[in-house]
C-alpha cells in the first residue's frame, strides 16, 4: 500500500496507534448510543439523528482503518517525549482553572505563567510566580478596566 | 455598478481614521506573530475574537484581515534569518532565504520577500475585487444541494487531498465533525450529545477549540520535544536594498508566483503552502542559474513569497463570496463574521456592501502599511526572535487563557480548553493535521443544514443532490480529491503530497 521503507527491520504493531483505534471506536459508540437514546426529534424522515449516525459510522470505519495501519506499523515514527514539562504545563492550567474564581485572575494566571516557564526549564518559582502575578495583574487592568472584558476579580484586583 | 466603483466606495470606508487604526494594529500584530515561531495568524485571530466582541464589526474584520496578511509577511523574516519557518507557508522561503542570509545577503533576501509580497498582495487583492462580483452572481443561483456539494468538496480537499496520510486527514476531519454535533441542532433545536450538561447546549466554541489546538497543543508539543529548537539568528549584514541584478532576477518570479498562488488559494483546496512549493519548482526550472538553487538563489525567495501572499488573498475569494473557509485562518475569520451576526456569502455583497468592499479596500491599504513596516523596520522585528522560549510560551498561554476567560469566565470552559489542548498535543504527536478539525467543526453543522433543507425542499428525494450539473461536478471532484491521493500514495508517490501538506494556516 504505502511506500516501502528502506529500514530492514520488520515493523511491529504500534500499540499507541492501536489505542487510538480503540479510542475512535469508543467515540463512535458514544455518539451512536447518545443519538439512539435521545428523546424527541422531528417527525421528518431526515431528522436530527441522520448526521450523528453517519459520523459515528464514518468514525467506526476510520477506527478499523487505523487498527489496520497500526498492525502494519504504518504510523510515522515519533520523537521521544519528555513527560515532565507536560505535567508542569497541564498542572499550571489545572491550577488556573480551579483557582480562577477563588483568587482572581492575576494570581491564578500568574501561577500558570510560572508553571509554563518551569516546564521550559526556567525557574526558580519564587522568582517566576511574582513576575507572572505582576504581569497578569497589568493584563487584568488593561483588559478588564480598559476593554470591559469580564475577568474574575480576587483580593488583588479589588485593591484598585 | 462595476468593481471599481464599488472599490472606490470601499476606500471611503477604509480611509476612516478608526479603520486605518484597526488596519495598522492588525498588520503590526500580524507581522509580530508571523515573526514569532510557534504562533500563526490562525491562533492570533482566535485569540482576538473575544477581545473584539464589543468593537465595531467592520473594524474588527479589517483588523483580522490585516493579521492574516501581516502573518504572511512576518513569516518570511523568520525563515530567512532563523531557518525556522514562523508559519508553515514560509517553509520554502527558508530553503533559499536562509542560505542567502548565511552568505551575507540577508538584506536583499528580506527585500525581495517583502516587495514580492507587496506586488503579489496588490495584484491578488485587485483580482479578488474583480472576480468576486462574478462569483457572487454565479453563487446566487446555488441551491441547498449545490452548497452541500461545495462543502463536501471543501471537506475532502482540506482533509484528504494533501498531507502525508488520507487516514489521518479524514480522522482529523471526523473529530471536527463529531465536535460540531454537540449542542442544539440548527433545524429542530434538539440538543445532541449534551450528556445533560447545560454548558454543552450552545455547542463547542470555535475559538476555544482553535486556541486550544493551536496555542496549548503547540506549547505542549514544543515543551515535550527533546530537541531545543534554538536556531542561530543570522544578522542582517549590509544594505536591505537590492541591486540591479537582484531586481532583474526578482520581478518575473514575483509575477509568476502571484499567478500560481492566487488560483490555488481561491480554489477550495486550502493552504498557502501548495502554491509556494509549485512556485519554487517552476523558478528552479526556469532559472538561468539553476546551479545557484540550494545555495541561495534569489528567485527561490521571490517566487514562493509572492505565491504565499497571493494565495492568502485567494483564500478570501471562497470565504467572502461563498462563505466557505478553506484554511484554518479563514475558518476562524468566518467565526469572526458570525460573532457579529454576519454570514459571508453572495447575500452579504448585497446586504452589506460597505463592509465587504471596505474590507477589500483595507487589504490594499494594509499591503502598503506592511511594505513600510517590513522593509525599514525589519531590525525591530528581528529582535522579537531573541525572546527566550520560556517567556514566549508562558506569555502565549497567558493570552490563550485570557481570550477564553474573556469570552466566558467559567471553570467548565477552561476545562474544555485544557481537554482540547491535550487533544492538540496528541494530534501533533501522532502526525494528524490540525486544520481539518477546525474546518470540520465550523462547516459540519452548515453542511448538515444544507443537506436537510435540500431534502425538505425535494420532499425526501435524494436525487436532488445530483440534480444539477454543478453539484454533480462538485461531488465528482470531492471523490477525486480522496481517491487520486490514495492511488498516488499506493504507488509510492506519497512524498510529493506530504511535501504539499496544508497544515497550520
Amino acid at each position: 500500500m504505502t511506500q516501502e521503507t528502506p529500514s530492514s527491520e520488520a515493523r511491529r504493531p504500534d500499540r499507541a496507534a492501536l489505542a487510538i483505534a480503540v479510542g475512535i471506536a469508543i467515540v463512535a459508540a458514544i455518539i451512536a448510543y447518545s443519538t439512539a437514546t435521545a428523546v424527541g426529534g422531528s417527525a421528518t424522515r431526515i431528522g436530527p439523528a441522520v448526521f450523528p449516525y453517519t459520523i459515528a459510522g464514518g468514525l467506526f470505519i476510520l477506527a478499523i482503518w487505523t487498527a489496520f495501519e497500526a498492525m502494519r506499523g504504518d504510523f510515522p515514527e515519533r520523537e521521544e517525549q519528555q513527560i515532565q514539562p507536560v505535567v508542569w504545563i497541564v498542572g499550571g492550567l489545572v491550577a488556573q482553572m480551579l483557582l480562577l474564581h477563588i483568587t482572581g485572575f492575576a494570581i491564578a494566571t500568574g501561577l500558570l505563567f510560572a508553571a509554563t516557564a518551569r516546564g521550559f526549564g526556567k525557574g526558580p518559582l519564587w522568582m517566576t510566580i511574582p513576575v507572572g502575578i505582576v504581569l497578569s495583574f497589568i493584563i487584568w487592568v488593561i483588559f478588564a478596566k480598559g476593554l470591559q472584558l469580564s475577568l474574575p476579580a480576587g483580593p488583588l484586583e479589588r485593591l484598585i | 455598478m462595476d468593481s471599481f466603483t464599488l472599490l472606490a466606495h470601499g476606500f471611503a470606508v477604509a480611509f476612516q481614521p478608526f479603520n486605518l487604526l484597526y488596519a495598522l494594529i492588525g498588520v503590526t500584530l500580524g507581522t509580530a506573530v508571523g515573526v514569532l515561531p510557534g504562533i500563526g495568524p490562525a491562533l492570533t485571530v482566535a485569540l482576538l475574537l473575544p477581545v473584539t466582541y464589543k468593537l465595531d464589526p467592520a473594524g474588527s474584520l479589517i483588523m483580522f484581515a490585516g493579521i492574516y496578511y501581516g502573518g504572511m509577511y512576518g513569516g518570511s523574516t523568520t525563515s530567512i534569518l532563523l531557518n525556522t519557518p514562523g508559519e508553515s507557508a514560509s517553509i520554502v522561503t527558508a530553503l533559499e532565504g536562509n542560505k542567502m542570509a548565511r552568505a551575507g545577503r540577508g538584506g536583499p533576501a528580506l527585500a525581495t520577500a517583502a516587495i514580492g509580497s507587496f506586488v503579489a498582495g496588490l495584484i491578488a487583492t485587485m483580482a479578488l475585487a474583480l472576480i468576486a462580483p462574478t462569483i457572487v452572481k454565479f453563487a446566487l443561483s446555488f441551491g441547498e444541494a449545490e452548497y452541500f456539494a461545495l462543502m463536501m468538496l471543501a471537506f475532502m480537499t482540506v482533509s484528504a487531498a494533501f498531507g502525508d496520510s488520507t487516514l489521518r486527514g479524514l480522522t482529523a476531519l471526523f473529530i471536527g465533525l463529531a465536535l460540531g454535533l454537540i449542542g442544539a441542532d440548527g433545524l429542530s433545536g434538539q440538543v445532541r450529545l449534551g450528556f445533560g450538561i447545560p454548558d454543552l447546549t450552545d455547542g463547542v466554541e470555535i475559538t476555544t477549540l482553535a486556541v486550544a489546538l493551536f496555542a496549548i497543543g503547540e506549547t505542549l508539543s514544543v515543551a515535550a520535544s527533546k530537541s531545543t529548537g534554538e536556531g542561530k539568528i543570522e544578522p542582517v549584514k549590509g544594505s536591505v536594498w537590492m541591486n540591479r541584478e537582484d531586481w532583474s532576477r526578482s520581478w518575473k518570479p514575483w509575477l509568476r508566483g502571484t499567478f500560481i498562488g492566487f488560483p490555488i488559494g481561491a480554489m477550495p483546496a486550502g493552504g498557502a503552502e501548495i502554491g509556494t512549493f509549485l512556485s519554487y519548482s517552476v523558478e528552479k526550472q526556469l532559472s538561468k542559474k539553476p546551479e545557484e538553487f540550494g545555495h541561495g538563489a534569489i528567485e527561490g525567495v521571490a517566487g514562493p513569497e509572492a505565491a504565499n501572499n497571493a494565495s492568502a488573498a485567494g483564500t478570501l475569494v471562497p470565504l467572502l463570496t461563498l462563505g466557505l473557509p478553506t484554511s484554518a485562518t479563514a475558518a476562524i475569520m468566518l467565526a469572526g463574521f458570525q460573532q457579529f451576526g454576519l454570514q459571508p456569502g453572495p447575500l452579504l455583497f448585497a446586504t452589506n456592501p460597505q463592509l465587504v468592499w471596505g474590507l477589500i479596500a483595507s487589504l490594499l491599504v494594509a499591503n502598503f502599511m506592511l511594505l513600510v513596516l517590513n522593509l525599514p523596520l525589519v531590525g525591530l522585528w528581528v529582535r522579537l526572535l531573541s525572546i527566550p522560549r520560556h517567556w514566549l510560551y508562558a506569555g502565549i498561554l497567558v493570552f490563550a487563557t485570557l481570550g477564553t476567560i474573556g469570552a466566558n469566565p467559567s471553570t467548565f470552559e477552561l476545562g474544555m480548553l485544557l481537554l482540547f489542548g491535550l487533544l492538540g498535543y496528541f494530534l501533533r504527536l501522532f502526525g494528524y493535521p490540525i486544520a481539518p478539525v477546525v474546518v470540520g467543526l465550523i462547516l459540519g453543522p452548515m453542511a448538515e443544514i444544507h443537506f436537510r433543507r435540500a431534502l425538505q425542499i425535494s420532499q425526501g428525494d435524494f436525487t436532488v443532490f445530483v440534480g444539477s450539473p454543478i453539484s454533480v461536478i462538485l461531488l465528482l471532484l470531492a471523490v477525486c480529491a480522496v481517491v487520486i491521493p490514495l492511488v498516488l500514495r499506493a504507488r509510492g508517490k506519497g512524498k510529493v503530497l506530504a511535501a504539499l501538506a496544508a497544515n497550520e494556516d
